[in-house]
C-alpha cells in the first residue's frame, strides 16, 4: 500500500484524465453550469442499506418511540449488523418476524401482530409513538401497516399514536427511512396558525379526508409564522441553530424530528421549511401540501454551507445577509480556523464518492470548495434535482456525477481514477483498502455531528483522518 | 410472529454466504433486494476480509415486482459469471425473494454456462443460518463430489501399502468462531501424527478440491452444525468414517487422536506424545487453587457450549451451573449432558430467557456468545466467548485457536484471565485504607486514568476506535473499570450505533466508547451498571449500615451474590432489616460458596 505524496496527488489527477482545476481555494471562479450536469443514470447491484437503518438514529432523537419492524430474520439481522452494539438489553427498536404460520394466511399476520404490539405496549408503558416499520416481506405479502397502524391506534386506549410508514429496501434506501418515517408523521403535526390570514388554507389537515391535501397553489405570501428544520439533526447542532436564529430574531423555530415525539410541530402556510439533511424529499413535499414553504438554501455543511443556509432563512424574515454575517462573526471565524487546520491534508486531492446517504453532493461541494480537494465522481442514490439545484450550481462541471448504482462497474471505475480518497460504504472500504487506496466510511457521516460552524473543522477532520493515517504507517 | 431484538443466528442465506466466502472459485448469486448487501460488512469488517464477499445481489426494487424478476435474475448471474469466471456457481434467494418465487436456481440452468449450478432453495421463514451453511456445503459437495462416486454396492478399497492415511478436514467457515486458527492446529497435529490431509473444506477449498473428497479414508468433522449433514453423505456415498469428537481441551483432543488412530490404523500410543499442552500443569500448579469450584454458567453453539463443559469441569475444576444451546437442531447431546451434571439444559434462542437463567443461576463467570458477554455486563460477572455468534474481537491478529494442544492453552488463558484480574482488584481492595493504596488510587495497569470510580468522564483519549465513537462516549470511556471494558469490545466493532454525542441524545443506556477497549479484559462486576443488586430489592427488605459496610468488605466479584443470597434468606426468615447477624446466617445457610 503506497502512502499517498502530494507529488503522488497530482500525477493520479493527471492520469486520470482530470481536468479539474488543480487548487480551487475559493469563490466561484471555476464552477460551470453545474445545473446542466450530465448524470450517469446506473441501474445494476446496489451496495446500499434499506429504509430499516434509519431506525438507527431514529430511535435515539426520539426517545419516546419505539420502532417495530414487520418482517424477517434477515432484517433482524441487519439491524443487529448495523447497530452493532448489543448491550442495552431491549433497544426501543425490535423486529416482529413474519413466520411460516404467518404466510398461510392474512388474517393470521394481522392478528399476530396485534398480538405482539399489545405485549410490547405493555412492557413498554413510557413509549408515545409506535412505528410500524414495513420492510420487503410484510410489502410482498401485502401487509397493509396503514391499515394495521389506524387499527391499533384506536385501540390503544394508552393515548400512545401508532404510525407506519416503509423501511423497505424495495422501496427504500438507507436515509429515505427516515423521510418516509417522517412523512408519517406529517398528517400528525397540528396546524400552524401563527400569523397566517388565509383560513382557506389552514384546513385542519386531520380528520375525514385532511390527510395532508390542504395546500392551495397560489395563495398571497402569508409573513412567516414559523421556521421548521426538516432532517434530524444532533441536538448539539440544534442548540447552536436555535441560539443563532434566536440572535436573528428569526422564529420560532421548529424541528422534525423533534425530541419528544409527542410533541410535533405546528404546519401551516405561513410555515418556512428549511432542509437540514439531503434526503427528506417526500416528507419536505408533504409538508408543502400542508401550506409549508420550502427555503431554497444549500445545506448547511462547512462555512459557507452553512451561511448560506442560514441567510435563506433570515431572509424570509426580513433580514438580510449583512445581519447574518454580523451576527455569525464569532462561530464563523472559528469555523474559518478549524478548517485550516485540515487544509494542507486535503487540498489537491482527488475524491471519489461511492452512493450511500445523499449527503455525497453537498459533501463534495464542501470538499471542493472550503478545502479546494477535487472529486473525480459523485455518487448518489438518488437525485432530487429541485432540492439539489443550490448545490449542484456550486459543483465544478468537471465531476462525474453519477446516479443509481451498478457497484462492479463503479469500482471499475474507482480503480481507474485512483483518487486519493474514497468515500464508500462498509462493505467495500477494506476491499478496496487492500486495492492499496484510502477510504473513509459514508457511514459516519451521517452518524456524526457535522452541520453547522462549529462541526465544520470535524467534518474536515474526518476525512483527513484517513490520509494522515495512511501517511504515518510504515507497515 | 416472534418480537425479536437480538438474534444468535442470522438468516439461512447468510449461512450459504459462509460458505461462498469461505472457499476460493465460488460465486453466490442471490436473489434479495438492495439492503440485504449488509451482510457483506460482516465479513469486510468483522472478520476484516480483504475481498468483498463472492456473492452478487440481484438488488430487485418494488418498480421491478410486475414486470420480470425473472429477467433479473438470469442477468444477475450471467454477468456475475462473465465478469468472476467462477469454477462453480450458487444460486439461491433471500426471504423476499423465497415470496415471489422466481426459482433462480431453476433460471440459472437454462443459461447453459459452462460452470455447474448449485441450486439452493433455503426455507427463510423456518431455519436459520447454520442450516443455511450446512445446506449449502452438502449441496455443493454432492454436486461436485457425486459425479466421483463408486457405485453404491462396490467394496471400499483398501488403502495401497506405503501410503499414509488421509482426511479431509470438513467445517471451517467465513466468520467462524477461530476456525482459521482451529484448521491450523488441527491440520498440523494430523500431520504430526502421520496422517495426510486431503482436502480441507470448505474454508480454503476449491470446486475442484470438493471434486475429489472421496480420495481420503476418512473424514474429520470440527464443526458438526457445519459439516455433519456432509459428513454423512460422505460417509454413505464414499464409505468414509468420520469423527465424531470435537478437540477442544485436553481431553478431547485426547479422545480425538485415539479416533483417529482407529479411523486411520495407525498406532494410537505415540500419537498421545503430541498432545503437548500446558494447561494441565497450570491447572495442577497450586496458584489455581482458587479456581476450584468457580460456578460458571455455559452457553453457545451446541458444540462449543458441551465442550466447554467438559473442560470446565475436568480440566479447570469449575462447577457447571448452567448450560445450554441455541441451535435447536443440535440440542439433543447438550440435553444429555446437562442431565448428566445435574442441570436442565436451555435450550432457547430468546436473549431475554438466557439472561433471565443467567441470573438466577448467579454464576461468577459466564462462558458465552457475544450475547452473553453483554449480559454479563449487564449483570457485572466475568464472561470469555467461547462460540459464534462472533465480533471483530473475536479475529484477534496472533493466533488464537480453541482446538488440539495450543487452543487448551488458549483456554486456560482466555478463561482464567479475568478471575485472576478479580483476584488482583480484590487484593487492592484488602489494602486500600492503606494510605498508598488508597480508594483513590488506580490500579498501574489501568494507567493514568480517572480514578473516580463513579464513571464520571475522564476526557481521555477519546473516541477514535472504528465504532460508533464519539466525544459523548468519552463520559463511559474514561474509566477501564471492568464494566466499561466489557462492553467496549463491542464498540469497536464496525457499529453503526451513534454514541450517545452523535445524536446528541445523553441516553441512559450510553455505550462504552472504544477507547475503553483498551482494558478489554478487566472484567469485572462493580462498575458494571448492574451493579452488585442481581435481583430487584424488595421493598420490604431494609440493609442497616453495618450489614451495608459489612457486606463491602466482602471481595467484590462475590459481593453480589452475597447480596443476594442474604436477601433471599431474609425473604424466607421473614427479616425485615438486614443487620450483620442476617448476613453471616445467610452465610452459614448457603455454605461459603
Ligand atoms: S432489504 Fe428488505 S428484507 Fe432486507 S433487511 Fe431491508 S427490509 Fe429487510
Ligand atoms: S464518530 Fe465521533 S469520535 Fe468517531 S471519528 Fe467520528 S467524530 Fe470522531
Amino acid at each position: 500500500m503506497s502512502a499517498p505524496t502530494s507529488g503522488a496527488v497530482s500525477d493520479r489527477a493527471a492520469v486520470s484524465g482530470c481536468a479539474a482545476p488543480p487548487v480551487q481555494v475559493s469563490g466561484n471562479g471555476a464552477t460551470g453550469d453545474a445545473r446542466s450536469l450530465p448524470v450517469l443514470k446506473e441501474r445494476g447491484q446496489r451496495e446500499v442499506f434499506c429504509g430499516l437503518t434509519g431506525i438507527i438514529w431514529l430511535h435515539r432523537k426520539m426517545q419516546d418511540a419505539f420502532f417495530l419492524i414487520v418482517g424477517s430474520r434477515t432484517c433482524a439481522h441487519l439491524m443487529q449488523s448495523a447497530a452493532g452494539v448489543m448491550i442495552f438489553a431491549e433497544p426501543r427498536f425490535g423486529t416482529a418476524i413474519i413466520e411460516e404460520k404467518d404466510l398461510a394466511g392474512m388474517a393470521d399476520a394481522n392478528d399476530e401482530l396485534d398480538k405482539v404490539v399489545a405485549r410490547l405496549l405493555d412492557r413498554r408503558p413510557d413509549i408515545r409513538t409506535l412505528f410500524l416499520v414495513g420492510s420487503c416481506p410484510s410489502e410482498v405479502i401485502k401487509l397493509d401497516l396503514g391499515v394495521a397502524a389506524r387499527r391499533l391506534d384506536r385501540e390503544s386506549a394508552t393515548g400512545v399514536r401508532v404510525l407506519a410508514y416503509s423501511g423497505s429496501g424495495i422501496e427504500t434506501t438507507f436515509t429515505e427511512g427516515e423521510d418516509t418515517c417522517l412523512v408519517s408523521m406529517v398528517p400528525e403535526m397540528p396546524v400552524d396558525r401563527g400569523q397566517a390570514t388565509d383560513d382557506d388554507a389552514s384546513a385542519p389537515a386531520t380528520g375525514p379526508g385532511g390527510r395532508g391535501d390542504s395546500s392551495s397553489a397560489d395563495e398571497p405570501a402569508a409573513p412567516p409564522s414559523s421556521l421548521l428544520v426538516l432532517g434530524t439533526l444532533a441536538d448539539v447542532v440544534e442548540d447552536q441553530m436555535r441560539r443563532i436564529f434566536a440572535d436573528l430574531g428569526v422564529g420560532p423555530v421548529h424541528f422534525l424530528p423533534p425530541r419528544n415525539s409527542a410533541e410535533l410541530p405546528p404546519v401551516g402556510p405561513a410555515t418556512r421549511l428549511l432542509l437540514a439533511q439531503p434526503w427528506v424529499n417526500e416528507a419536505a413535499h408533504a409538508l408543502e401540501k400542508r401550506g409549508a414553504r420550502r427555503i431554497s438554501a444549500p445545506f448547511p455543511l462547512g462555512v459557507e454551507g452553512t451561511t448560506e443556509w442560514i441567510v435563506a432563512a433570515a431572509r424570509e424574515w426580513g433580514v438580510d445577509r449583512d445581519a447574518v454575517l454580523a451576527a455569525t462573526e464569532g462561530p464563523r471565524r472559528r469555523g474559518t480556523q478549524a478548517l485550516e487546520r485540515y487544509r494542507e491534508q486535503l487540498e489537491g486531492r482527488t475524491i471519489f464518492l461511492f452512493p450511500d446517504s445523499q449527503i455525497e453532493i453537498p459533501l463534495a461541494r464542501f470538499l471542493h470548495r472550503e478545502m479546494g480537494m477535487i472529486p473525480l465522481e459523485v455518487g448518489t442514490p438518488f437525485l432530487h434535482r429541485a432540492h439539489m439545484e443550490p448545490e449542484l450550481a456550486l459543483l465544478p462541471d468537471t465531476i462525474r456525477l453519477s446516479e443509481g448504482q451498478d457497484v462492479d462497474r463503479q469500482l471499475d471505475r474507482c480503480m481507474e481514477d485512483q483518487p486519493d480518497l474514497v468515500v464508500c460504504g462498509l462493505g467495500l472500504a477494506n476491499p478496496l483498502e487492500a486495492a492499496g487506496l484510502t477510504t473513509k466510511w459514508a457511514i459516519e457521516l451521517v452518524f456524526t455531528p457535522l452541520q453547522g460552524y462549529e462541526q465544520a473543522g470535524d467534518l474536515a477532520e474526518l476525512l483527513a483522518r484517513p490520509l494522515v493515517r495512511s501517511a504515518l504507517l510504515e507497515v | 410472529m416472534e418480537l425479536t431484538i437480538w438474534t444468535y443466528e442470522g438468516p439461512p442465506h447468510v449461512g450459504a454466504m459462509r460458505i461462498a466466502t469461505a472457499m476460493k472459485g465460488v460465486h453466490y448469486v442471490l436473489h434479495a433486494p438492495q439492503g440485504d448487501t449488509y451482510a457483506d460488512l460482516l465479513f469486510t469488517m468483522i472478520e476484516r476480509r480483504d475481498h468483498r464477499p463472492p456473492v452478487t445481489y440481484t438488488t430487485f426494487q418494488a418498480q421491478d415486482l410486475g414486470g420480470d424478476t425473472a429477467e433479473i435474475v438470469k442477468e444477475a448471474v450471467r454477468s456475475a459469471h462473465d465478469r468472476f469466471r467462477p469454477q462453480a456457481m450458487l444460486v439461491g434467494e433471500s426471504c423476499t425473494a423465497e415470496l415471489i418465487q422466481d426459482n433462480p436456481g431453476g433460471l440459472a440452468a437454462t443459461l447453459g454456462l459452462d460452470v455447474p449450478i448449485v441450486p439452493l432453495e433455503l426455507p427463510s421463514y423456518q431455519r436459520k443460518e447454520n442450516f443455511g451453511a450446512s445446506e449449502a456445503f452438502y449441496h455443493l459437495v454432492r454436486a461436485l463430489a457425486g459425479p466421483h462416486a463408486p457405485a453404491p454396492d462396490a467394496p471400499k478399497p483398501a488403502r495401497p501399502e506405503g501410503r499414509r492415511p488421509r482426511c479431509n478436514i470438513l467445517g471451517g467457515t467465513a466468520l467462524g468462531f477461530r476456525h482459521r486458527d482451529d484448521i491450523r492446529e488441527i491440520r498440523g497435529l494430523l500431520e504430526q501424527v502421520g496422517v495426510e490431509i486431503n482436502v480441507s473444506a470448505p474454508l480454503d477449498a476449491t470446486p475442484a478440491d470438493l471434486a475429489r473428497m472421496g480420495e481420503a479414508d476418512f473424514n474429520v468433522v470440527l464443526y458438526p452444525e457445519i459439516a455433519d449433514t456432509t459428513a454423512r453423505w460422505l460417509e454413505r456415498t464414499f464409505h468414509q468414517p468420520r469423527t465424531t469428537t470435537v478437540p477442544i481441551g485436553v481431553g478431547a483432543t485426547r479422545d480425538f487422536l485415539r479416533e483417529v488412530a482407529e479411523l486411520s490404523g495407525l498406532d494410537p500410543e505415540p500419537m498421545q506424545a503430541h498432545l503437548d499442552s500446558r494447561l494441565p500443569w497450570y491447572s495442577r500448579s497450586v496458584d489455581s487453587n482458587y479456581l476450584t469450584g468457580k460456578r460458571v454458567f455455559i452457553f453457545g453453539d451446541a458444540t462449543h457450549a458441551l465442550a466447554a463443559a467438559r473442560v470446565a469441569r475436568e480440566e479447570m475444576g469449575f462447577e457447571v451451573v448452567g448450560l445450554g444451546c441455541y441451535n435447536r437442531e443440535f440440542a439433543r447431546d447438550v440435553r444429555k449432558a446437562a442431565k448428566e451434571i445435574g442441570l436442565k439444559a436451555l435450550i432457547t434462542d430468546d436473549y431475554l430467557e438466557v439472561e433471565d437463567a443467567i441470573r438466577e443461576a448467579a454464576p461468577e463467570m459466564v462462558l458465552g456468545t457475544q450475547m452473553e458477554r453483554h449480559i454479563a455486563k449487564r449483570l457485572g460477572l466475568f464472561c470469555t466467548v467461547i462460540s459464534a455468534p462472533v465480533h471483530v474481537e473475536d479475529f484477534p491478529a496472533r493466533y488464537s485457536p480453541q482446538m488440539g494442544p495450543e487452543g487448551a492453552n488458549v483456554l486456560f488463558d482466555t478463561w482464567v484471565h479475568p478471575l485472576m484480574m478479580g483476584l488482583e482488584e480484590h487484593l487492592l481492595g484488602m489494602f486500600q485504607d492503606d494510605f498508598e493504596f488508597g480508594n483513590d488510587t488506580t490500579p498501574s495497569h489501568l494507567r493514568a486514568q480517572s480514578p473516580d470510580r463513579t464513571g464520571q468522564a475522564a476526557t481521555g483519549p477519546g473516541g477514535h476506535g472504528p465504532g460508533g465513537h464519539g466525544p459523548g462516549g468519552n463520559g463511559q470511556a474514561g474509566t477501564s473499570r471492568p464494566g466499561a471494558g466489557q462492553g467496549a469490545g463491542q464498540a469497536a466493532a464496525p457499529s453503526l450505533e451513534p454514541a450517545p454525542g452523535h445524536v446528541g441524545t445523553a441516553a441512559p443506556e450510553a455505550a462504552p466508547a472504544p477507547a475503553a477497549a483498551q482494558a478489554p479484559v478487566h472484567a469485572g462486576p462493580e462498575a458494571a451498571p448492574a451493579g452488585e443488586a442481581s435481583g430487584e430489592p424488595s421493598p420490604s427488605l431494609r440493609w442497616l449500615d453495618d450489614a451495608e459496610r459489612e457486606l463491602k468488605k466482602i471481595p467484590f466479584f462475590v459481593r453480589g451474590k452475597a447480596r443476594r443470597n442474604t436477601e433471599r434468606f431474609a425473604t424466607e426468615q421473614g427479616i425485615h432489616e438486614i443487620d450483620v447477624d442476617t448476613l453471616y446466617d445467610a452465610k452459614a445457610h448457603f455454605g461459603s460458596r
